[in-house]
C-alpha cells in the first residue's frame, strides 16, 4: 500500500484527490438543486417538506451524506496543504507582476472562492441542516403522517434581506468556482480530448458556472419576495 | 528613445536583492532587449560600476538562456517568444520598464537576473531519455510514424527550457515544461519501453526540486515561448496515473 500512499501525497496525486472530491460535490449539487426546486411549488411547502423526509430517512442517501461530508472536509483540507505548499514554492514574491495578462481571475483566487464557499457552507448548515437534525423544528402533517416543517425555518431564514443578500453573493462566489474548477477537474484526471473537451466547458460554464448558482440564488430570492407578498 | 529601467540586483544567492534605477537616453527601437542591456552594461563599465549579470547565448530565441520577467511576464509583453526577440520598438518613449529574474524556490538567483536553472536538467536525467544503442546512426524512417504523431511529439519537443513557464505559474509549478518532455517521449514508439518509468521518475523529480502544483490557469501556455500546449498537462497527468496504477514498483 505504500504505493498509494505515495501516489495521493505527490503534487499530481493530490490534485487528483481535489479533482474527485469536487466533481463529486459538483455532481451533488445537482440533485441538491433539483431537490430544493419543490420550494418553488407554491404549495406551503408540503413538497419540500415530504423531500427532506426522504432525503433524512432513505438509508442510501444517509450513507452518501458521509461521503459528501467527507469530500468537504478532505476537498479543503487538501486546498490548504496545497495552497501552502504552492506558496513555499515561491518564497520571493516578483516585485511588478502582471498576472492577468495570461490568466483567468477565477483561476487564481479559487483558495479564496473556496474559502467563501466553506464559510458559506457552515452558515449554511447551520440554518438548516443542523436545524434539522437537532433544532426544535414545528412539525407538519400530511395524509395523517407527521413531518418536520423545514419550510418554516427556510421562509424565516429568507425573510431577512441580508440573509438572502449573503447567499445570492455566495452563489456567485460558486459560479466563478465551478468555471475554473469543474473543468480543471477532468484536466487533472487526463480527460483532455478533442471530442469531450468542448462539451466539458460546455456544462463547466453555461451549467455549473450560470445556471446551477442562478437557480440556487433564485430559491432565497422567491421565499423572500413570497413572505413579503411582494409576489 | 527614453528608458526608465529599475532592475533587480543582488549579489549572490545569499544575499537580499533590490530593484535599482537606471536611465538610458539614446536606445534605438531596433535594438533587441538584450542589446539594450548590453549598452546599460557597457556604461556601467565605464563608470567603474559592477556590469547587470543576466543570461544570454544564441540571441537567436532558440536556445532558452535568456530569462527575464519584464515588466510583470516572462520574456516580457509579446507571446510566442523570448526575451532575445523582444524589441525596444515594443515600448514606448519614457516607458519604465521593470526587469526581474525569475522566482522560485527551485530556481535560486545566482546573481542579478541569473538564476540556477539546473533543476531542470536533474529533472531530465532522472528519466527524459530514451535508452537506445548509441553505435551508428539509424537509418531514417527506420521505423514509420504517422506525420500527425511525429508532429504533435515535435510540438512538446519545441520545449527549449527556459522556465517561462515556473516563472509565469502563481505556484511556480513546472508542470508544462515535465509534460512536455514526458509527451515528446510517450507519443513515439522508442519512448514506450520506458514509459512508465520515466512518468513515476519525473514527477517524482519534479516534487524533489521544490515545484508548485498546476491550478491550471494556463499562464505557462500563453507565457511559452514555444507556445507549448496544455494537452500535454493532460497527457502527462495521464501517463503518470497510468504507470502509478499499472506498473512494477509496488
Amino acid at each position: 500500500m505504500a504505493w498509494v500512499i505515495q501516489t495521493l501525497s505527490s503534487s499530481l496525486g493530490r490534485k487528483v484527490i481535489m479533482s474527485l472530491t469536487g466533481l463529486f460535490l459538483s455532481s451533488f449539487l445537482i440533485v441538491h438543486m433539483a431537490g430544493n426546486l419543490q420550494l418553488f411549488k407554491g404549495d406551503n411547502g408540503r413538497a419540500f417538506n415530504e423531500y427532506t423526509y426522504f432525503m433524512t430517512h432513505n438509508p442510501l442517501i444517509i450513507t452518501i451524506s458521509y461521503l459528501l461530508y467527507t469530500s468537504i472536509l478532505v476537498h479543503a483540507l487538501m486546498a490548504w496543504v496545497l495552497t501552502r505548499h504552492n506558496q513555499a514554492s515561491r518564497p520571493v514574491k516578483y516585485a511588478y507582476s502582471k498576472p492577468e495578462a495570461n490568466s483567468a481571475w477565477s483561476s487564481r483566487n479559487m483558495g479564496i472562492l473556496g474559502t467563501i464557499l466553506l464559510l458559506f457552507i457552515i452558515i449554511h448548515m447551520r440554518t438548516f441542516w443542523f436545524e434539522m437534525h437537532f433544532g426544535a423544528v414545528p412539525m407538519a402533517e400530511y395524509d395523517g403522517k407527521q413531518y418536520k416543517d423545514l419550510y418554516v425555518v427556510v421562509k424565516e431564514a429568507f425573510s431577512q434581506w441580508w440573509y438572502v443578500l449573503l447567499y445570492v453573493i455566495c452563489m456567485i462566489a460558486m459560479g466563478y468556482h465551478l468555471s475554473h474548477g469543474f473543468q480543471s477537474g477532468f484536466q487533472t484526471l487526463g480527460i483532455r480530448h478533442k471530442k469531450y473537451t468542448p462539451l466539458i466547458e460546455f456544462i463547466g460554464t453555461y451549467f455549473f458556472a450560470i445556471i446551477v448558482p442562478a437557480i440556487f440564488a433564485a430559491m432565497p430570492i422567491y421565499v423572500f419576495l413570497q413572505v413579503h407578498h411582494i409576489i | 528613445m527614453k528608458i526608465n529601467l529599475k532592475v533587480w540586483r543582488q549579489k549572490n544567492s545569499n544575499t537580499e536583492g533590490k530593484l535599482v534605477e537606471y536611465h538610458l537616453d539614446n536606445v534605438s527601437e531596433d535594438m533587441s532587449f538584450l542589446e539594450m542591456f548590453d549598452v546599460l552594461n557597457d556604461s556601467l563599465t565605464r563608470k567603474g560600476e559592477d556590469p547587470v549579470t543576466f543570461d544570454h547565448d544564441c540571441r537567436e530565441g532558440i536556445c532558452g538562456t535568456c530569462s527575464m520577467y519584464i515588466n510583470g511576464r516572462p520574456h516580457g509583453p509579446q507571446t510566442g517568444a523570448t526575451t532575445c526577440q523582444l524589441h525596444m520598438r515594443s515600448f514606448n518613449d519614457g516607458d519604465t520598464i521593470v526587469v526581474e529574474p525569475w522566482r522560485a524556490r527551485a530556481f535560486p538567483v545566482i546573481k542579478d537576473l541569473m538564476v540556477d536553472r539546473s533543476a531542470f536538467d536533474r529533472i531530465i536525467q532522472s528519466g527524459g531519455y530514451v535508452s537506445v544503442n548509441t553505435g551508428s546512426a539509424r537509418d531514417a524512417n527506420e521505423i514509420l510514424i504517422p506525420r500527425t504523431i511525429a508532429d504533435e511529439a515535435m510540438d512538446a519537443a519545441a520545449c527549449i527550457g527556459c522556465g517561462a513557464c515556473v516563472a509565469a505559474c502563481k505556484n511556480a509549478s513546472a508542470m508544462l515544461f515535465v509534460s512536455a518532455k514526458v509527451s515528446q517521449l510517450a507519443i513515439l514508439p522508442q519512448g514506450q519501453a520506458e514509459h512508465k518509468e520515466r512518468a513515476e521518475r519525473m514527477v517524482a523529480q519534479m516534487d524533489a526540486e521544490g515545484f508548485g502544483a498546476c491550478s491550471f490557469t494556463g499562464a505557462c501556455s500563453v507565457e511559452c515561448p514555444k507556445s507549448i500546449s496544455l494537452d500535454h498537462i493532460a497527457r502527462m497527468n495521464r501517463e503518470y496515473l497510468g504507470a502509478k496504477l499499472t506498473s512494477d514498483n509496488a
